[in-house]
C-alpha cells in the first residue's frame, strides 16, 4: 500500500478512536455539574453517589481523550505537512485557541475537580466543576469550526496556492458550523445518557438496588427521550445545508446516480462503481426529494454529475458514505424507540417496574451513541473526499513524503495500543458498575473525597 | 511588535518558554514514572498521588509547544516532524500508555495493578527515551547517519536519566519518611547521568557547527557566556554536597534538589537557545523563513498575551493548592 492511503488509514484510526472519548467527556461534564447541584440542592445522598460513580468514568475518559488528542496534534505535522502548509493561516490560529482557551482550562481546574474536592471550598470545586465543563465544549467548538471550515470554506483568499485569512467572522462562522456544532454536541448527549441509562439498567439487571441506580435510569432515559427528537431534526437541517454547499456528498449518501425528480429514499442498495448504479435496490418511493426539497417531484442531483468529461471520477467513494449514513440514522431511530418506550415503561410502572428484556435492551444500547457518532464522522469525512479542503487542497497535495514501510508500522502499534485500551476501558467501567454502589464513607458537606 | 520582523522573534520565544516549562513540569512526573520499578506498591500509590493533579496540565505545555511550532512556523513544522517519524511515534504510544495507565491503575480490579503499573513505567520510559533522541537528533542537524544516531541514543539515555533526576528531586520535596529517603538515594545516583548528559550535549554541539563554536568560542562572548558552565558546575557541586546531608531532621532544604534541577534545566536550555538562534531547522532554515504570514501572527498573539498570563494564574493556583506532603490517596 502507498503512504497517502497508509496515512488515511492512520489518520482515521487515530482521530475515530480519539472522538469516542471527547464524545463522552463533553456531555458527561456537564451532567456532572448537575448531579452536584442537584446534591448542592437537596442534600440527598443519591446525587453525591452518581457524582463519584460517574466521576470516575469522567477521569478514565478524559485521560483517553488527552492522550489520543495529543497524537492527532503531530499527525498534522508527521504526515500531511502539506496541511499547515497551505492553510496553516486559517487553520493555525483556531488550533491556537483551541489550545489557549480550551485545554488549560480543562487540565488545571480538572485536577482540583477529581482531588480537590477535600482542599478547597465547595464553591471552587463547583466552580471547577463548571470549568471544566466549559472547557471541554470550547475544545469541540474550535475543533468544530476548523473542520466545518475544511467542508465549507469561506472568508478566505489564495494567494500564490496559500491561504489567508481575510475575515475571521466568515471563517468561525462559516456556513456548516452551526449545524455540525450543534449535531455534534447533542450527539454526546446522547451518547452520555444512553451510557447513564444502560450503565444503570445493567446493575439493575445484577440486582443493585442503591438508590442512586433508580435515578441514574431515569435521568438517562429521560435525557436520551428529550434529546433524540431534537438531534433527528437537526440532523435533517444538516443535511439540507449539507445539499446546498456539497451536493455530491448528497448524492452519495442518498445513493443517486442520476439528477432526476422523485428520488426514493433507499433502505437497502448495493451500490456498484463500476456499472455506475445500484443492485438490489428496496426505497420508499419520492421521498428522498420530498426530505431534501420537501416535494415529491424535487430534482435531486445525482452522482453523474460529478464526473468529468475526460472520465475523472470527482465524487466520493458512494459504498462507504452511503452505509455509514444508513447506520447512523438506524442507530438514530433505534435511539428514539428504546429511550422512548423505556420512557413510557418508567412513567406507567416506576423503575422497579422495568421488565428484564427492557432493562437487557438498555445495557446494550450502552455505546450506541459511540457507533452512531463514528458513522456520521464517516459520513462527512468520507463524503468529502476527494478534497481535504473542499475546493481549495486535495488529500493528496498533503500528503508528506515518509516511507510508507514507516507508516505501516507505526499504523499497526497504534491499532494494538487502541485495540487493548478499547477492551480496558470497556472493561473498566463495567468492572466500575458491578462494584458501584459502594461508597462506604460517609459524605456530610459539599466537600467530599477525593474522587479517585 | 506586528511587524515581520519583532513577530517570529516573538514566537520563537514562546515555544522556547512552552518546551521549557514542558521539560521541566512533565520532566518530574515522567522522572516519577520512570522511578516506578525502586519503589514498592504502597510508595507507588503515593508517588502517583503527588502527580494526579497536576501531570494532564504539565503535558499540556508540550501541545502548545508543538501548536507553536504548527502555527507559527508551518514550514519547520513538516521539516522537523517527518525527520523525527518514528521516535514521533514512539513518544505518542508512551505518551498514551502512561496517560491512560495512570487513571486505570486505580479503577482496575483489585490484582490487575500491577500491568498497569508496568504500562506506566514503560510509557514513561519511552517518553523520555524518544524525547532524549529527537533533542540528539536536532542537535546534529536531523540527519540520519549511524554516528548521529549513536549521539542520539546517548541523550536519549541521559535525558531519561536527568528526569529521573528531577522526579526525585519532586519526591523528596513532595513526600517524607522512608520512601524520602529513597529518594534521595535516587538522586545521589541520577546526577551523575545529568551531568554527563548536559556535559556531552555542550561539547557536541560546536564540535557539529562551526557557526555555533565559532558563537561560544569568539571574544568577548566568551566571557559573558562563561557564567553559564561556571554557574551549571557551581550548582552541581552545591547538590552533591546537599544530597549526601538530606534528608534533614526538621525537613529544612527539602526544596532544594527539585530547584537545583530545575535550575539546572533552565540554564541547559538558554544555552541551547543561544547556540541554535536564529536557526528553527539547524542550519537550514531561520525562524523568519519559517514564519507564517503576519497576520495570523498577529491574531494569534492578541489571544496569547491576554490569556497566557490567566493560564499562568491558575497554574500557580493549582500548586498552591496541592502544596505540601502528598498523602496517599484511598483507592477504593
Ligand atoms: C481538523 C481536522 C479534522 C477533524 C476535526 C476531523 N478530521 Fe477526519 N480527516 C481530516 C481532518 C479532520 C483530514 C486531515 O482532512 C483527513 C485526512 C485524510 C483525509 O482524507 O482527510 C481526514 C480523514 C478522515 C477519514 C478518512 C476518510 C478517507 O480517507 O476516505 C476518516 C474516517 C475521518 N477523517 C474521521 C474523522 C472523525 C471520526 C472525526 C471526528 C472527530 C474527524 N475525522 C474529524
Ligand atoms: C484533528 C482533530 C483534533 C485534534 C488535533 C485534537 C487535539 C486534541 C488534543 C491535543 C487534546 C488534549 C488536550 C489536553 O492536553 O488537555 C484533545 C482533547 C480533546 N478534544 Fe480533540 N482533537 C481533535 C478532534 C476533536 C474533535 C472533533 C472533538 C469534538 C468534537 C474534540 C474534542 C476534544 C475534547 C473535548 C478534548 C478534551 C479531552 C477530553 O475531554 O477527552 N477533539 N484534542
Ligand atoms: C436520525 C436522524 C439523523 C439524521 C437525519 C442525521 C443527519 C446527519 C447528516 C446529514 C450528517 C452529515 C453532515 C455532513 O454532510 O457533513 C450527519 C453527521 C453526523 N451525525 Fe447525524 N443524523 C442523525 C442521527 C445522529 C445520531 C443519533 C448521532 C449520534 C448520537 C449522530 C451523530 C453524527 C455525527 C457525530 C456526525 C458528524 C459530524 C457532523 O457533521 O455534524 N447523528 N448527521
Amino acid at each position: 500500500m502507498d503512504t497517502l492511503l497508509l496515512s488515511r488509514i492512520q489518520f482515521a484510526a487515530n482521530i475515530s478512536f480519539h472522538i469516542l472519548f471527547p464524545t463522552i467527556t463533553i456531555a458527561l461534564g456537564w451532567v456532572l455539574l448537575f448531579f452536584k447541584l442537584r446534591f448542592n440542592r437537596t442534600g440527598e445522598r443519591k446525587w453525591m453517589d452518581l457524582y463519584l460513580f460517574w466521576v470516575k468514568v469522567f477521569a478514565l475518559s478524559f485521560a483517553m481523550g488527552v492522550v489520543s488528542g495529543i497524537t492527532m496534534s503531530f499527525q498534522f505535522g508527521t504526515n500531511w505537512p502539506g496541511f499547515m502548509e497551505t492553510v496553516g493561516n486559517v487553520a493555525g490560529p483556531l488550533l491556537a485557541y483551541e489550545v489557549l482557551t480550551a485545554f488549560f482550562l480543562e487540565a488545571v481546574f480538572l485536577g482540583i475537580m477529581l482531588f480537590g474536592a477535600s482542599r478547597v471550598p465547595g464553591w471552587l470545586h463547583t466552580l471547577a466543576t463548571f470549568l471544566v465543563a466549559f472547557g471541554t465544549t470550547m475544545s469541540a467548538f474550535w475543533i468544530l469550526v476548523l473542520n466545518s471550515w475544511m467542508h465549507t470554506p469561506a472568508g478566505h483568499e489564495l494567494r500564490d496556492g496559500v491561504v489567508y485569512a481575510a475575515d475571521w467572522w466568515a471563517i468561525i462562522f462559516n456556513p456548516s458550523m452551526p449545524y455540525r456544532l450543534t449535531h455534534m454536541l447533542l450527539a454526546s448527549g446522547l451518547t452520555v445518557a444512553f451510557l447513564i441509562a444502560g450503565l444503570s439498567a445493567y446493575r439493575l439487571l445484577r440486582g443493585d438496588r442503591a438508590a442512586e441506580v433508580a435515578t441514574g435510569l431515569r435521568f438517562g432515559v429521560i435525557l436520551g427521550a428529550v434529546l433524540i427528537p431534537a438531534q433527528i431534526v437537526a440532523g435533517d437541517m444538516h443535511g439540507l445545508n449539507t445539499l446546498e454547499h456539497q451536493p455530491a456528498k448528497v448524492a452519495a449518501m442518498e445513493g443517486n446516480w442520476e439528477t432526476q425528480g422523485n428520488v426514493p429514499l433507499l433502505l437497502f442498495a448495493l451500490p456498484d462503481e463500476v456499472a455506475r448504479e445500484n443492485r438490489l435496490e428496496l426505497g420508499i418511493p419520492s421521498m428522498a426529494s420530498v426530505i431534501l426539497k420537501h416535494d415529491p417531484a424535487g430534482v435531486v442531483p445525482g452522482l453523474d454529475d460529478f464526473v468529468a468529461a475526460d472520465g475523472t471520477v470527482l465524487h466520493p467513494p458512494v459504498a462507504a458514505v452511503f452505509w455509514s449514513f444508513r447506520v447512523m440514522v438506524g442507530i438514530g431511530v433505534l435511539m428514539l424507540l428504546v429511550s422512548w418506550g423505556a420512557a413510557f415503561l418508567i412513567w406507567r410502572r416506576g423503575v422497579e417496574g422495568v421488565p428484564r428484556p427492557a432493562l437487557m435492551g438498555l445495557t446494550a444500547m450502552s455505546f450506541a451513541g459511540w457507533g452512531a457518532t463514528l458513522a456520521g464522522w464517516y459520513t462527512t469525512e468520507i463524503g468529502r473526499q476527494p478534497w481535504l479542503v473542499q475546493g481549495v487542497l486535495t488529500v493528496e497535495q498533503a500528503v508528506g513524503d515518509i516511507a510508507s514501510g514507516m507508516v505501516a508500522t507505526t499504523l499497526v502499534a497504534y491499532l494494538l495500543v487502541y485495540a487493548a485500551l478499547l477492551a480496558a476501558y470497556v472493561g473498566v467501567i463495567f468492572h466500575l458498575a458491578r462494584k458501584g454502589g459502594r461508597y462506604d464513607a460517609p459524605v456530610a458537606s459539599p466537600g467530599m473525597q477525593p474522587a479517585e | 511588535m506586528f511587524d515581520p520582523v519583532a513577530l517570529p522573534l516573538i514566537f520563537a520565544a514562546l515555544m522556547g518558554v512552552s518546551i521549557l516549562l514542558y521539560v521541566v513540569l512533565d520532566g518530574f512526573d515522567l522522572g516519577v514514572g520512570l522511578l516506578f520499578p525502586f519503589a514498592d506498591e504502597g510508595e507507588r500509590d503515593r508517588m502517583v498521588a503527588s502527580i494526579g493533579p497536576f501531570w494532564d496540565a504539565n503535558e499540556t505545555w508540550l501541545v502548545l509547544a508543538i501548536g507553536i511550532l504548527l502555527v507559527a512556523f508551518p514550514v519547520a513544522h513538516g521539516d522537523i516532524l517527518t525527520a523525527l517519524y518514528l521516535p514521533v511515534a514512539v513518544m505518542l504510544i508512551g505518551l498514551i500508555l502512561r496517560g491512560v495507565a495512570f487513571e486505570f491503575r486505580a479503577k482496575a480490579p483489585l490484582g490487575h495493578k500491577r500491568p498497569w503499573d508496568a504500562a506506566f513505567w514503560a510509557g514513561s520510559l519511552m517518553t523520555a527515551l524518544a524525547q532524549g533522541f529527537m533533542l540528539g537528533m536536532y542537535v546534529m542537524g536531523l540527519e540520519w547517519t549511524w554516528a548521529k544516531v549513536a549521539f542520539a541514543l546517548g541523550t536519549a539515555g541521559a535525558l531519561a536519566v536527568a528526569y529521573s533526576f528531577i522526579g526525585a528531586g519532586w519526591v523528596i520535596l513532595k513526600t517524607d519518611g522512608v520512601l524520602q529517603r529513597k529518594a534521595v538515594g535516587w538522586a545521589r545516583g541520577g546526577i551523575w547521568g545529568m551531568v554527563l548528559g548536559m556535559g556531552a550535549v555542550s561539547v557536541a554541539t560546536p564540535l557539529v557547527s562551526a557557526r555555533i563554536f565559532d558563537k561560544w568560542f569568539r571574544f568577548p562572548e566568551i566571557v559573558a557566556l562563561a557564567p553559564l558552565p561556571l554557574m551549571s558546575g557551581l550548582l552541581v557541586a552545591l547538590l552533591w554536597l546537599a544530597l549526601r546531608r538530606l534528608p534533614t531532621a526538621n525537613d529544612s532544604f527539602a526544596w532544594f534538589p527539585f530547584a537545583g534541577a530545575v535550575v539546572l534545566m533552565v540554564l541547559g536550555f538558554f544555552g541551547m537557545a543561544y547556540s541554535f538562534y536564529p536557526y528553527i531547522v539547524p542550519e537550514k532554515l531561520t525562524i523568519w523563513q519559517a514564519a507564517a504570514a503576519t497576520e495570523s501572527l498577529a491574531i494569534i498573539l492578541v489571544g496569547t498575551l491576554v490569556v497566557l498570563p490567566m493560564i499562568l494564574g491558575y497554574t500557580v493556583l493549582a500548586y498552591v493548592i496541592f502544596r505540601g506532603k502528598a498523602t496517599k490517596l484511598s483507592y477504593d
